[in-house]
């Protein structure tokens, strides 16, 4: 029992220290500015403000990737200098032709559902009682780990011949309207769009709860005296609500394009990326870490993290944009 | 309206509120069904199958539960994912939100572009990460350490933290802040006094998702701070307990819920910040 | 009042969680040193060793639930005797955990690995400890055959002890189901293919196959085909083809999944069709054999996959005849796997502890739980619980033509990718040759 405790006290110590660390550093910061000349205290401030987030930024995310890119160019085992090689491998193998063709899709469909999803239910549900437990349910796959995920939709997918009792929801269905089962997630008709499907159930509660708090910071007022013109719901959807919320909905449909982009779990873990569902983040796993194939994997990410620019443009836009009208 | 013209008048919506949550709902109701079958049974027969004789509970057990909540060393894997999930959440909120803020409504060289750099490194896949940091770590003594992975988690989720964050504050109206130095008050009291509360929900929302996607994490954990009993985290522990072909499977749907128990909770205790109106009638007008 | 409930829950999970620390036993397996005590009542002087703690050994596997237990109980009588404790990890990314720690300079003491390619890919890193001069040589030459020290060894060295092993080259079927129906078990693919026939004549399916395995799936395909190679082209062609000597679209290697595709692709011969092949996970493919009336009547495949069978299913259940031979000079070839155990820090414990896994004592308590067999001689057959596995064990030790597991042994770019991938596009229905030659041209860049 005494070490139970003193686990319990450590953990309670990590705790506070961990975080006590945090907020001192800035105080400790604010404090520190204090005693500089006040006209120079703004041009300083900024930067103790986003400091922190550079330095740890730089350390965690910027230094890797710099690392990434110097590994592009060298070989599998990182020995030997082999120029755009690797590059040239990624753009032109036929396996990554199906992943880009494969990211594509998702960046759409997850997309365009997620998002479109998200707001109409966050938009629906701000209009009932049993608001948090709706949200609750729709939020509820993303708090499941992937293990879990992977292991409910497998569930889903089941297959099992026609002369058997199914297992699978889908297949229960379609043979209950006289159909043949499909092998969702083996067949190259459908397993692109079964796995999207995963992932748009696990993003839509993601995008609600976000959308959702936007909506919330609508003022009532506004809405009411839409309503009380005599405006249709539809009408204040589009023209209320949308127009209001707009820079948030870019930062949702922004993250969730990009999560498309690095869409990995879901795949490895119910195909692995088999029977034409390969997806650019597994592959550059594989390459990596099954392969040991180091400067492929690299190229592999270089030519992902490319393949944000323009996303980082039409941000880049509106930001200009949206401090234009401050 | 009359009380039966009002239903019906809010049928579509309730309707549509309700199909939509049973269509979310039910692969995991699946799934918990399936947590109280043998594995055998779950092999034969649809999960839905037990509501056609609900009150046969011989089809029922709860080993699988039992199996997993005794399993030795599991409360510690439960400290474990505390420790390293508490941190973890707390940390990057409270430096993106300084961040966020000075992003959205301070004046410096190169704003714009910092910031597109933060968002654009939103892409950074993890597996990359891993090996140079993980050297960095074993050279400065990181490895294995809590401090480590709140950091790693800190890095990971700072990206998205500050782009949301930003957002918010962003669209705080100008007048907020001209009216607060007006009454004389400093750029900190500005931000602790006024963005701060005013962004709960964001807040409230950012700490959800960090909270759950290190909850549910199990590479980060096992790359910095290794997978020894001492400090393996819930998810570790969990997945362990199937073996390497994956036999004993079965025990991952209990596992699935007792690892949810958690974050759910979480969830539920957050909501009550996603209220309306906070800002509304503070300054309009 | 909502509010207040909320926070109830809250602390309640908190509170339950810490509860469940402090009542679940705190003891960790293996990990605590044991201090002996010894009392000498005779006046003789007989000197005892009292060991101290000498550290531990991080072990780095992929082992888990009651493999892992199966595993710390063989080590157990290690840890009592020297007072060297194991600090296990276990994960199914081993790889990728192995191959990170390996890079950032802080790997394991000792990794159990699943393939021999891992073995090579990272001995020609140099993450690996030769162990020539760590192991007793002669023995271990009389404990394992030249085959199984080959597999363990790379470039001259010695660099893995092997400890657990599977026996593929079986097929299982039901004795019960067979007897009812007048079945004789085959002894040649012709004998085989003509039983498949006659089952689906008398309305039945005759095979049961799985190639599903979540990030490995197609890899059981990869267990006939290699199977079918040693007994259509030898094994010394078997050994060009893992070699890259021979190319992928090579006569031989096409017959070989030609014949394959006899039984695979024949939407008759297996249950649920091709989708069904392709869609049913390995472990659960063979529950067929044991419905009433049987799903199928024959499954190919290792002997630990007794480890899946229904629970209630018994030895008396099931029974193995050997994968037939095809061509008749060359006979009936064993095709084998297994873990094997690697020293990547070279420290008194991890000596100590891979002297240990050399000897019999370990293979033994394990064997005794059932689900293990080992290619070590030494063994004390009367360890294993029954004279099935006392068979597959013999075999896997001594096997006149003993091959490994040729996915395991080539780089893992074919072996655990484009093989894997090969299999499933074939089952799929894609054309052989396109199929062959996309394998071709991954092997070309990962043979190096």
């Amino acid at each position: 029992m005494s070490e139970f405790l003193s686990q319990v006290f450590t953990t309670l110590l990590a705790i506070l220290l961990g975080v006590g660390g945090v907020v001192g550093l800035f105080l400790g910061m604010e404090f520190l500015i204090g005693f500089l000349p006040q006209r120079l205290q703004p041009k300083v401030r900024p930067w103790a403000y986003i400091g922190p987030t550079l330095l740890i930024m730089g350390i965690y995310l910027v230094y890797p990737t710099l690392h990434t890119l110097y590994l592009s160019f060298l070989d599998e085992r990182s020995q030997q200098f082999v120029g755009l090689k690797n590059y040239l491998w990624t753009l032109t193998s036929p396996e990554m032709h199906i992943a880009f063709r494969n990211n594509l899709l998702w960046i759409v469909l997850m997309t365009l559902f997620s998002v479109g999803l998200g707001l109409v239910i966050a938009v629906l549900v701000d209009r009932v009682s049993y608001e948090s437990v709706a949200k609750s349910v729709i939020f509820l796959p993303m708090a499941i780990s992937f293990v879990g995920a992977s292991v409910i939709w497998r569930f889903v997918y089941a297959f099992k011949p026609a002369n058997v009792p199914q297992i699978g929801l889908l297949n229960a269905i379609v043979t209950a309207l006289d159909g043949q089962p499909l092998g969702w997630l083996v067949d190259t008709r459908v397993n692109n769009l079964a796995l999207i499907a995963v992932g748009i159930w696990l993003q839509t509660g993601f995008c609600m709860v976000i959308l959702s708090a936007g909506i919330k910071s609508i003022p009532r007022e506004i809405l009411e005296a839409a309503r009380v013109d005599g405006a249709s719901e539809w009408r204040i959807f589009w023209q209320v609500i949308v127009p209001m919320i707009g820079s948030t909905i870019a930062v949702v449909a922004t993250t969730v394009i990009i999560n498309a982009l690095k869409a990995f779990d879901i795949v490895f873990v119910l195909t692995n990326g088999q029977r034409g569902t390969e997806v650019i983040a597994n592959r550059m796993y594989k390459e990596m870490f099954s392969f040991l194939n180091f400067g492929r994997a690299s190229a592999i990410a270089v030519i992902l993290l490319l393949a944000i620019i323009p996303i980082m443009a039409a941000n880049i836009r509106r930001f200009q944009a949206q401090e234009a009208i401050r | 309206m009359n009380g039966i013209r009002r239903i019906l008048a809010r049928f579509p919506l309730h309707l549509a509120v309700i199909v939509i949550c049973l269509i979310w709902l039910t692969p995991t109701v699946g799934l918990l069904v399936s947590s109280f079958r043998h594995k055998d049974a779950v092999f034969a027969t649809g999960w839905w199958t037990v509501f056609r004789i609900p009150m046969d509970f011989a089809q029922f057990r709860l080993d699988n539960y039992i199996q997993v909540l005794t399993a030795q060393g599991m409360g510690r894997a439960f400290l474990n994912s505390l420790t390293i999930a508490i941190p973890s959440t707390i940390i990057p909120i409270t430096i993106a939100a300084f961040a966020g803020y000075a992003f959205a409504w301070m004046e410096f060289p190169g704003r714009q572009v910092l910031f597109v750099i933060v968002v654009g490194l939103l892409v950074v896949p993890l597996q990359m990460t891993l090996i140079p940091l993980l050297r960095l770590y074993n050279r400065v003594g990181l490895a294995g350490t809590f401090l480590g992975i709140w950091l790693a988690h800190t890095g990971y989720g700072l990206p998205f933290a500050v782009y949301l964050l930003r957002n918010f504050f962003g669209g705080l109206p100008k007048d907020l802040f001209e009216a607060a130095y007006l009454d004389g008050a400093s750029p900190l009291t500005a931000f602790t006094r006024l963005a701060l509360p005013l962004s709960v929900p964001s807040l409230a929302s950012l700490g959800i998702f960090q909270f759950l996607w290190v909850w549910n994490d199990l590479l980060v954990a096992l790359i910095y701070l290794g997978g020894t009993e001492k400090v393996a985290p819930l998810t570790l522990k969990l997945s362990a307990m199937v073996q390497s072909l994956g036999q004993d499977w079965h025990l991952l749907t209990a596992a699935a819920f007792v690892s949810m128990a958690v974050p759910m909770l979480v969830f539920f205790t957050l909501q009550r910040y996603f209220v309306r109106g906070i800002l509304a009638g503070s300054v309009k007008g | 009042m909502a509010r207040r409930m909320y926070w109830i829950l809250l602390t309640a999970t908190v509170v339950a969680g810490l509860l469940l620390s402090s009542c679940a036993p705190q003891t960790v397996t293996v990990t605590v040193p044991v201090e002996k005590q010894v009392t000498v009542e005779r006046t003789v002087e007989v000197t005892v060793p009292v060991p101290t703690s000498r550290g531990v050994v991080t072990v780095l596997g992929v082992w888990g639930g009651s493999e892992f237990e199966a595993f710390a109980a063989s080590v157990e009588p290690f840890t009592k005797e020297t007072g060297i404790g194991m600090a296990f990890e276990t994960s199914r990314e081993q790889a990728t955990v192995l191959v990170t720690r390996v890079q950032a300079g802080n790997p394991p003491d000792i990794a159990i690995l699943p393939q021999p390619g891992l073995l090579v890919d990272l001995a020609k890193m140099g993450a690996l400890v030769p162990l020539e001069n760590i192991v007793d040589m002669d023995q271990l030459k009389k404990d394992y055959s030249q085959a199984w020290i080959d597999l363990g060894s790379y470039d001259g060295h010695l660099y893995g002890i092997w400890f657990k092993g599977a026996l593929k080259s079986l097929v299982w079927y039901n004795p019960k189901a067979f007897q009812e129906k007048g079945y004789q078990v085959p002894t040649t693919w012709d004998e085989m293919i003509a039983l498949s026939d006659r089952i689906v004549a008398d309305g039945g399916t005759p095979w049961c196959i799985g190639l599903e395995s979540g990030a490995a799936s197609g890899w059981p395909g990869t267990d006939w085909i290699e199977d079918i190679m040693l007994r259509t082209a030898g094994p010394e062609v078997y050994d060009q083809w893992v070699n890259h000597e021979i190319p992928w679209t090579d006569s031989a290697v096409k017959r070989a999944w030609e014949l394959f595709g006899q039984i695979a692709r024949n939407e008759q011969y297996v249950w649920g069709g091709t989708t069904g092949v392709l869609s049913t996970n390995f472990g659960d493919s063979p529950r067929p054999l044991f419905d009433t009336p049987p799903g199928c009547y024959m499954h190919r495949q290792a002997s630990f996959i007794t480890g899946f069978f229904p629970e209630g299913v018994t030895a008396e259940d099931y029974d193995v005849f050997a994968f037939p031979s095809i061509d008749p000079q060359w006979g009936v070839p064993a095709l084998g796997a297994g873990d094997v155990v690697v020293m990547l820090n070279d420290t008194p414990e991890a000596r100590a502890f891979i002297q240990y896994l050399a000897s019999p004592r370990p293979h033994e308590i394990w064997a005794a739980r059932g689900g293990f067999i080992s290619p070590h001689r030494g063994v004390d057959p009367n360890a294993y619980p029954d004279e099935l596995t006392r068979k597959q064990a013999q075999i896997l030790a001594s096997a006149e033509v003993f091959r490994f597991d040729g996915s395991d042994l080539m780089p893992a770019a074919v072996g655990a990718g484009s093989f894997w991938t090969g299999v499933m596009d074939y089952v799929g229905g894609k054309d052989l040759d396109a199929v062959l030659q996309a394998i071709e041209k991954s092997a070309q860049d990962a043979y190096k």
